[in-house]
């Protein structure tokens, strides 16, 4: 197991290495410089932005940049904003709370969902319940997450008046009603996400679960005489899960991507949407850090994943 | 009226027999704008009467909270950082500067006692300094006071290469010095008529000595004050996270009695225009919404509704959308770049097609069905403020009279309808930028080119290549590598149009030299405008020297260098309870001190 893991992680390094590369030449390709907006104001001189390309280091090759800053990020230094000139890592630090919140409430709840309706209806395949959760599954999962948050802002915010649009990281609020205010904001953005989420784990909870209750040690519970609810929930569910908790820990690096559109649409100051404004404003040293913690945690999960698999199905061995 | 009448008239005011308004009155009966016969006394000395503000709330605060939205957020809190509007909005609720300009593009004080001229001594008469008067008093928000160190510290930080502040542009080119606790001379190496430029509005944001002292030049990142400024504003600093949200509260000692009249400051950032206009104007959850870059007829049809909240704020600016002439050759190489000043447009070299083209524009379309309030048809280059608006050009479109310039400089149509001569077929291609209004232009154009037997190729770059200073990308505005190019310059703007104009004097010229940096893309070159602009830059009669500036228009316009199409003007959402002034000039919030709402 400990060789195993070392394994692993000492294959982790080049393909990181691999990944930093790829990430550093495509964004220097790119075009677009972050002192753009400076260059097309008539009252700043074009030297101004030419003297802060030169003083960042913008001008020089792209491989010398690219040993500094990886020899900067193994010093721990992930460097600084040129646009906002604060460092990477605070810049990232203050976004995780309320990708945090929202994102992790709209994974649980979608398990919430997924778990119950997916078993239920393999349970009762082919009943009206089956069929009803199997249409909503596939409107569920083939809408996508910006067009389901502007038809809920049109509906919840604009028809109804209900809940506000705009997510507020400082609610004016105390006691419970800051949790009130906290759960009225929140609610259309977790349940955008969580829909979409609980679509296909249903889906992907129902197959499992019709795949173990065909087999032998089902019918055998079942002529023992358990009653039906004891044969499900201990000796189906249990095994019947055992890809879904694989497939949950894959999606663990998504959590923390957090939903880029959703993000945006409802104000969210959470990863992605530090990502998508660095990517406008062309502000590689974030850019390249937010990817960059992205592809970590991706190899992390893929082994975590593998090794929750190995520890609750004995039939697979490391080597 | 003869100079000596017009002297005349102006003693008579100073002495106090004619009011201000009999005299601009009959300057205006002279065909003068009022603007303009104002600055005629403002230069003889004679002060302007103070801005009537119709401020109603009788003490500071008791307003509650003000909430702004942003659709883009500010990344940083030092004004000396700032890269775009943004940013500087967000440095303006804590700081401040000398003074600040107004609506109509006049100086309003604010942290300056008054505003210097040639008769209160300010002004120096031979254009080589400017002596700024500081109002007594003034406390940082930490309670130490404001006095001419920090004025003359601000100069120090931005003009430090080493700072890297985006300021620098407006303060290497002076000198600052201390002459007592309340009072700076700057000194400039040359005559300079347009004195108003360090210290003042978006770029004059003063930042406290004590606090940034230490950390001038290379270390200028390592201020804690980046992230938590301590300003003079009439709102001091709670809360900052960059790129989302800036909070601040009632300055409980500021130098403005009875003000602000809020007694906390959001200002939220992120998301789209589109939905910041509906949050102000439809649902109301915010008080004021930032640049509306939105579709006039949606914003029409959001205010239009019966329970709408609020409403679209539309003020002047520079902003000028226009079509670029490129005199050089844009197809044929010469030492390694392309439009190379060393040859001359196959085409425009005849002012038969230039002056052609610019009758094929069809502007009253372009405002009334893609730009309508926020675009407004124009002949002029320099628009704005009415002082420097020319009133000699016009404008129209004329297909047949189009026709008859080409027919006339022998350019004959061809079989494919087509217009040729000695074998050149009239064959343009028109860059802009991705963006819908843009395209929908571009459309046009074509259309009332083809027929006049101009066949035009439309191309468009996306905005993050064209708009940037990519030495290796040819599809760059700056390299200007098509015939002809369409965008808008001018916002933000200074209500002194010398920077501006600039941009058509020889010496500008983009090139490969300069590595396109020049401010010049139309590579024109025009001895006579090099003299006016020269002559401009060193002029100290503001009159003269904004007649100067129109004939420059006038001849960018008449020459067919460029085809304005549309004014822009710049819109923000505000709620209807909201009492704000905007100014084209300077920040959104130049006047936030007097924002107030009516109950």
């Amino acid at each position: 197991m400990g060789r195993y893991l070392l394994r692993r992680l000492l294959i982790a390094v080049p393909s990181l290495i691999g990944i930093s590369i790829v990430l550093f030449a495509v964004l220097a390709l790119a075009p677009g410089d972050p002192f753009g907006e400076l260059a097309s104001n008539p009252n700043v001189p074009p030297e101004v932005a030419a003297g802060l390309r030169a003083k960042f280091g913008l001008d020089d090759p792209i491989a010398l940049r690219y040993v500094r800053w990886l020899s900067a990020m193994l010093h721990g230094n992930w460097g600084f904003s040129f646009v906002s000139r604060i460092d990477v890592d605070t810049l990232i630090w203050r976004r995780l709370p309320a990708t945090l919140l929202v994102i992790g409430s709209s994974q649980v709840l979608a398990l919430l969902i997924a778990l119950p309706v997916g078993v239920y209806s393999a349970v009762r395949r082919y009943s009206i319940f089956d069929q009803i959760a199997n249409l909503l599954a596939f409107i569920g999962f083939s809408l996508p997450t910006f067009f389901t948050g502007l038809l809920f802002i049109l509906l919840f915010s604009i028809y109804l008046d209900w809940l506000p649009f705009v997510f507020r990281t400082d609610l004016g609020a105390t006691g419970w009603h800051w949790y009130w205010e906290e759960f009225k904001q929140a609610v259309m953005p977790v349940a955008v996400l969580a829909l979409l989420q609980a679509a296909s784990w249903t889906r992907y909870v129902r197959s499992s679960v019709l795949e173990v209750i065909r087999l032998d040690y089902v019918t055998t519970a079942r002529a023992k005489g358990l009653p039906e609810r004891m044969v499900v929930v201990k000796h189906v569910v249990r095994n019947a899960l055992i890809p879904v908790v694989t497939l949950v820990a894959l999606q663990m690096p998504a959590l923390f991507g957090g939903a880029i559109v959703t993000e945006q649409i409802f104000r969210i100051p959470g990863i992605g949407s530090l990502l998508i404004s660095s990517i406008l404003a062309n502000d590689t040293p974030v850019i390249m850090a937010v990817t960059f913690v992205f592809a970590c945690l991706v190899i992390l999960f893929n082994l975590v994943a593998d090794i929750l698999y190995g520890w609750l199905d004995p039939r697979i061995a490391y080597r | 009226m003869t100079e000596r009448e017009l002297g005349k008239l102006i003693a008579s005011v100073k002495a106090g027999r004619m009011s201000r308004r009999a005299f601009v009155c009959k300057m205006v009966g002279f065909g003068l704008t009022a603007p303009f016969a104002t600055q005629i006394l403002a230069h003889a000395g004679i002060a302007q009467t103070a801005p009537q503000t119709d401020y109603k709330p009788a003490k500071a605060g008791g307003g509650g909270a003000l909430k702004l939205l942003f659709w883009q957020a500010p990344t940083l809190l030092n004004p000396h950082f700032a890269v775009g509007t943004k940013d500087a909005e967000g440095c303006r609720i804590f700081y401040e500067p000398l003074a600040a300009w107004d609506p109509e593009g006049n100086l309003v004080p604010v942290l300056a006692a008054e505003i210097p001229d040639i008769e209160n001594g300010g002004v120096a008469a031979d254009g080589m300094s400017v002596i700024w008067k500081l109002k007594k008093g003034v406390e940082w928000h930490d309670g130490r006071p404001f006095t001419a160190d920090d004025v003359v510290f601000n100069w120090e930080y931005a003009s430090d290469p080493a700072t890297a502040a985006t300021t620098i542009g407006d303060y290497r080119d002076a000198t600052v010095e201390k002459i007592d606790p309340l009072s700076v001379r700057v000194r400039f190496e040359k005559p300079t008529p347009f004195w108003a430029d360090a210290f003042v509005g978006t770029a004059g944001m003063i930042i406290p000595k004590h606090l940034f002292e230490a950390y001038k030049g290379a270390n200028s990142r390592d201020a804690p004050a980046n992230l938590k400024p301590v300003g003079t504003g009439p709102y001091r600093f709670v809360e900052f996270s960059p790129g989302d949200l800036v909070r601040g509260e009632r300055n409980p000692s500021y130098h403005v009695a009875d003000r602000p009249f809020f007694d906390t400051i959001e200002m939220k950032g992120g998301g789209d225009a589109v939905s910041a206009a509906r949050a102000v104007i439809q649902t109301g959850e915010y008080d004021y919404a930032w640049n509306m870059q939105v579709e006039d007829e949606i914003l029409v049809r959001l205010e239009n509704a019966p329970n709408a909240k609020g409403r679209t704020q539309i003020v002047q600016s520079r902003g000028i959308e226009h079509i670029q002439i490129n005199n050089a050759d844009p197809w044929t190489e010469v030492d390694g770049e392309r439009s190379s000043v060393k040859t001359k447009h196959p085409l425009f070299s005849d002012p038969a097609v230039r002056q052609a083209l610019a009758l094929l524009v069809d502007r009253a379309v372009v405002q009334t069905h893609i730009y309508g309030r926020t675009g407004v048809t124009t002949g002029n280059f320099l628009n704005n403020p009415d002082r420097f608006t020319s009133k000699n050009t016009k404008w129209e479109l004329n297909i047949d009279k189009a026709n008859g310039l080409l027919e006339e400089a022998g350019w004959k149509r061809g079989p494919d309808g087509i217009r040729a001569k000695d074998g050149k077929k009239l064959k343009l291609v028109f860059q802009t930028s991705i963006n819908a209004p843009r395209q929908k232009t571009q459309a046009i154009v074509k259309q009332a080119c083809q027929k006049a037997g101009i066949d035009l190729e439309l191309k468009s770059v996306i905005a993050s290549v064209y708009f940037s200073s990519d030495v290796a990308n040819p599809d760059t505005a700056r390299k200007f590598y098509t015939d002809i190019q369409m965008y808008t310059v001018g916002t933000p703007s200074i209500p002194d149009p010398e920077r501006f104009m600039q941009q058509f004097v020889s010496w500008e010229i983009a090139s490969k030299d300069n590595k396109w940096q020049g401010a010049n893309p139309t590579r024109w070159r025009n001895e006579e405008y090099d003299k006016i602009f020269r002559a401009a830059q060193g002029e100290l009669d503001p009159v003269k020297r904004a007649m100067l500036f129109i004939k420059m228009n006038d001849m960018v316009v008449e020459d067919g260098v460029v085809i304005p199409v549309v004014n822009r003007r710049w819109v923000a959402a505000v709620s209807n309870k909201l009492k704000a002034t905007l100014s084209g000039w300077d920040n959104d919030f130049w006047d936030l001190r007097h924002w107030y709402r009516e109950t």
